[in-house]
């Protein structure tokens, strides 16, 4: 069986921590890994600008690298969303690009998706005594349907507060290029999205989304909060480490 | 900021509204409300997925077999008596009414809430002949007097506070007004009665048209429409040729979901059914009744497999109390008469000038909140990208994006030009990035700093650390559970199978 990680350009550019700790998280049960370095990015940036030939030859490169692949694990709900949800407009002419599209989205998985629903994992023995507010993407939540997910695990978390955050699902301005083109309204949104984390009086905004969390976090640390920005696979990883008393 | 002005750009005109402190209070606050009391009412009511369903259904249907409906409509109110008149245009429409009106030497005609009407500008029309034009829904009635258009297809006022209401009623009635709901509406209502009992035609939007018995149905929370096709002697009733639904059964679904949906109520106040002219043994009633079903684009979208779902819009509002980027810019920067999500797809579809109209749909972020909205269940953040790459095919976009989309493509199809790109940027950033982060306002990342931090790109990528890290994990790796490994591969075979099936 290979299990294979799609690292999401985003994460393996920037915050290789996060895939890092799924990695680690994901090995403590058992999972074999593999990298196949072929990957890139899954096209959404082109794709919901309208740019459909050049999010194509992101799809094309993505599918290969994950031939032969079993699994396919990403720490973004975006990502995987975009290759179910839209990989198949994006090959609605080209019936053999269609199948090889439906395959990889047949077995591709959100982080959290593949711990609690094929590994069956809800509590991963993690400590963590501080006060959190969970931010639900607005794809991984939407498209995808990942919503309970998240939530069972961070329930079940030691000594962790979670704290319901106002209008969580309101979207937090990101939207890829959105946060260009419509830089005020990006702004706008980001701003409001970010007094409400401070609202909450949490010490940890945790999310599913590297885009949502470095917007989110953008914002916070031009604000100078101190609130700490993370993924859940790097709260849960921490926590881990801090149960097992490594830190 | 009234009305639209072709001049202003999209961006500028979100930048006005963003400066509006007073329509962003009151677009949050009013937005805010709706939408949680949808939420109740849907909670409330139980099984709203399937409701939803339902009613997508019940669209769906009609809108396949739209022709054949439509007829059966048309048939059935001719046969009741009433006068039919099909327009493909907005100028079209605008013609037939004004000939209506010429004919009967109208001198006021009193007219409840109609979208289409908006979308026709049938006021100005009408103030061009001569003839007075008295919006009787409050909140039509409110940005008529302050000479706007709706910034929300159910709240046309949303953008208005209660102390501005005050103000803009105390200059009418010469008298000092407190910002009190009850002193405001009892107000607007002293003033509408006069109107009613002059006016000469009454002119209304229509909700539901119910193909089998020929009837169309108007929702209102007022009276108004009850008013306004009950009081003068002739009516023109202005819909789109989708308003139709097969049956009285249909209905019923829509009078559960649309109150639901818009504003959290369980039923709209009024419900008014007309099935034609006054007959001998009525009480009252218009002598004569002319309905102008109106095309403008519509039937364009009849056939396209992206878009002809938007023809299910039952117009609630939803979308839009639900829409994160409404919230903050109100619905005048759409530009035209309808707003929000719902507006950012009809506007470039129901306009020609794409030049013009094509660049209202990037007005989203494409979270989805729309969809997950809209009692009907229209994609609307999926057509959104569908008309984003209407506008790339067509070379609508700007010089700049596109060769930043071609650079992108090149990046993302290989690997080598993929790692090389990154080492390019590690190096390039290399004057900027402190602590991982970049504040500097450069390049792309202008308007992202403004009020952002940005990261810097890591020293070391995942990849470039995954060689080291797989040695370590599979150092540690434990056994993996036979449950697990059991249930692993059951995945697996499931998808064999269906495969093979
Ligand atoms: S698109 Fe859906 S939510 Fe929006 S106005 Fe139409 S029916 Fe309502």
């Amino acid at each position: 069986m290979k299990v294979s990680l799609f690292a999401t350009c985003l994460s393996d550019a920037f915050y290789p921590r996060v895939t890092e700790a799924m990695a680690r998280l994901l090995a403590r049960y058992g999972i074999r890994l593999d990298f196949p370095s072929a990957q890139t990015c899954c096209g959404q940036p082109a794709f919901n600008s309208g740019y459909w030939d050049e999010a194509k030859g992101a799809a094309l490169q993505l599918i290969d690298a994950f031939a032969d692949s079993d699994f396919v694990i990403a720490p973004s709900g975006s990502c995987i969303g975009m290759i179910h949800h839209h990989y198949p407009s994006l090959f609605k002419d080209d019936p053999a690009g269609l199948a090889k599209a439906r395959a990889l989205a047949e077995k591709s998985y959100e982080f959290t998706q593949f711990l609690v629903n094929v590994l069956d994992v809800k509590d991963v023995g993690a400590k963590f005594p501080h006060r959190v507010t969970y931010h639900p993407s607005c794809h991984g939540a939407r498209l995808l349907g990942v919503k309970d997910e998240p939530l069972e695990l961070l329930q079940h978390v030691h000594g962790l507060e979670l704290l319901p955050l106002p209008f969580a699902e309101d979207c937090c301005g990101f939207g890829g290029t959105f946060s260009i083109k419509l830089s005020e309204v990006s702004a706008a949104m980001v701003t409001e999205k970010a007094e409400h984390v401070i609202d909450t009086q949490a010490e940890v905004l945790v999310g599913l989304d590297m885009g949502c969390l470095m917007n989110i976090g953008g914002r916070l640390r031009h604000q100078g909060t101190s609130i700490r920005v993370m993924h859940l696979a790097e709260l849960l990883y921490e926590g881990v480490c801090r149960a097992d008393g490594r830190i | 900021m009234g009305g639209f002005n072709p001049a202003v750009k999209l961006e500028e005109r979100i930048r006005q509204a963003l400066n509006d402190e007073f329509l962003r209070n009151a677009v949050k606050f009013t937005t805010g409300r709706l939408r949680s009391s949808k939420q109740q009412a849907a909670e409330q009511m139980g099984n709203w997925e399937e409701w939803r369903e339902r009613g997508r259904q019940i669209r769906l249907h009609t809108i396949a077999h739209l022709d054949y409906y439509l007829n059966q409509f048309v048939q059935n109110l001719r046969e009741a008596g009433g006068y039919v008149h099909f327009a493909s245009t907005a100028q079209e429409a605008v013609e037939i009414a004004m000939q209506i009106m010429e004919e009967k030497q109208a001198k006021s005609v009193v007219k409840s809430k109609s979208m289409v009407s908006e979308e026709l500008h049938l006021n100005d029309a009408m103030a061009a002949k001569g003839i007075e034009p008295v919006e009787t829904d409050l909140g039509e009635y409110i940005i008529q007097l302050a000479g706007e258009t709706p910034s929300h297809i159910l709240a046309p006022a949303i953008h208005k506070n209660r102390q501005q209401i005050a103000d803009l009623f105390s200059e009418i009635g010469g008298e000092k007004l407190p910002a009190d709901t009850a002193v405001l509406a009892g107000f607007a209502r002293s003033q509408l009665r006069e109107k009613f009992l002059q006016a000469d035609i009454g002119m209304t939007g229509c909700n539901f048209a119910i193909a089998e018995s020929g009837s169309f149905v108007l929702f209102s929370n007022e009276g108004n429409a009850r008013m306004c096709s009950t009081v003068p002697r002739t009516q023109i009733t202005l819909m789109g040729m989708e308003r139709i639904i097969p049956s009285w059964e249909d209905l019923e679904v829509m009078a559960a979901i649309l109150p639901r949906a818009a504003t959290g109520q369980k039923l709209t106040v009024y419900m008014s059914a007309i099935n034609g002219p006054k007959r001998a043994a009525d009480g009252d009633g218009p002598d004569e009744l002319h309905v102008i079903i109106l095309d403008n684009g519509r039937s364009q979208q009849l056939g396209d497999p992206e878009f002809q779902e938007v023809l299910n819009c039952i117009r609630c509002g939803a979308c839009l109390n639900a829409c994160p980027v409404y919230r903050h810019i109100g619905g005048h920067a759409y530009g035209w008469v309808y707003s929000g999500p719902i507006g950012a797809v009809l506007t470039p579809l129901l306009n020609e000038d794409q030049d013009q109209w094509g660049e209202v749909a990037n007005a989203s972020s494409l979270c989805g909140a729309c969809y997950e909205a809209c009692p009907v269940k229209i994609p609307l953040h999926d057509m959104l990208v569908y008309l984003r790459r209407r506008n790339v095919e067509a070379g609508r976009t700007d010089a700049t994006e596109r060769l930043g989309m071609k650079t992108y493509k090149v990046a993302v199809s290989s690997q080598r030009f993929y790692q090389l790109a990154l080492k390019l940027g590690q190096f390039g950033q290399k004057p900027l990035a402190r602590n991982g982060e970049i504040t500097a306002k450069v390049g792309p990342l202008e308007a992202w700093n403004r009020l952002r931090v940005a990261p810097a790109l890591a020293k070391k990528s995942f990849r470039d650390s995954w060689k080291e890290l797989d040695m370590e994990l599979q150092h540690e790796l434990v056994e993996l559970k036979p449950e697990t490994k059991a249930r692993m591969e059951a995945i697996l075979r499931k998808r064999g199978n269906s495969h093979e099936n």
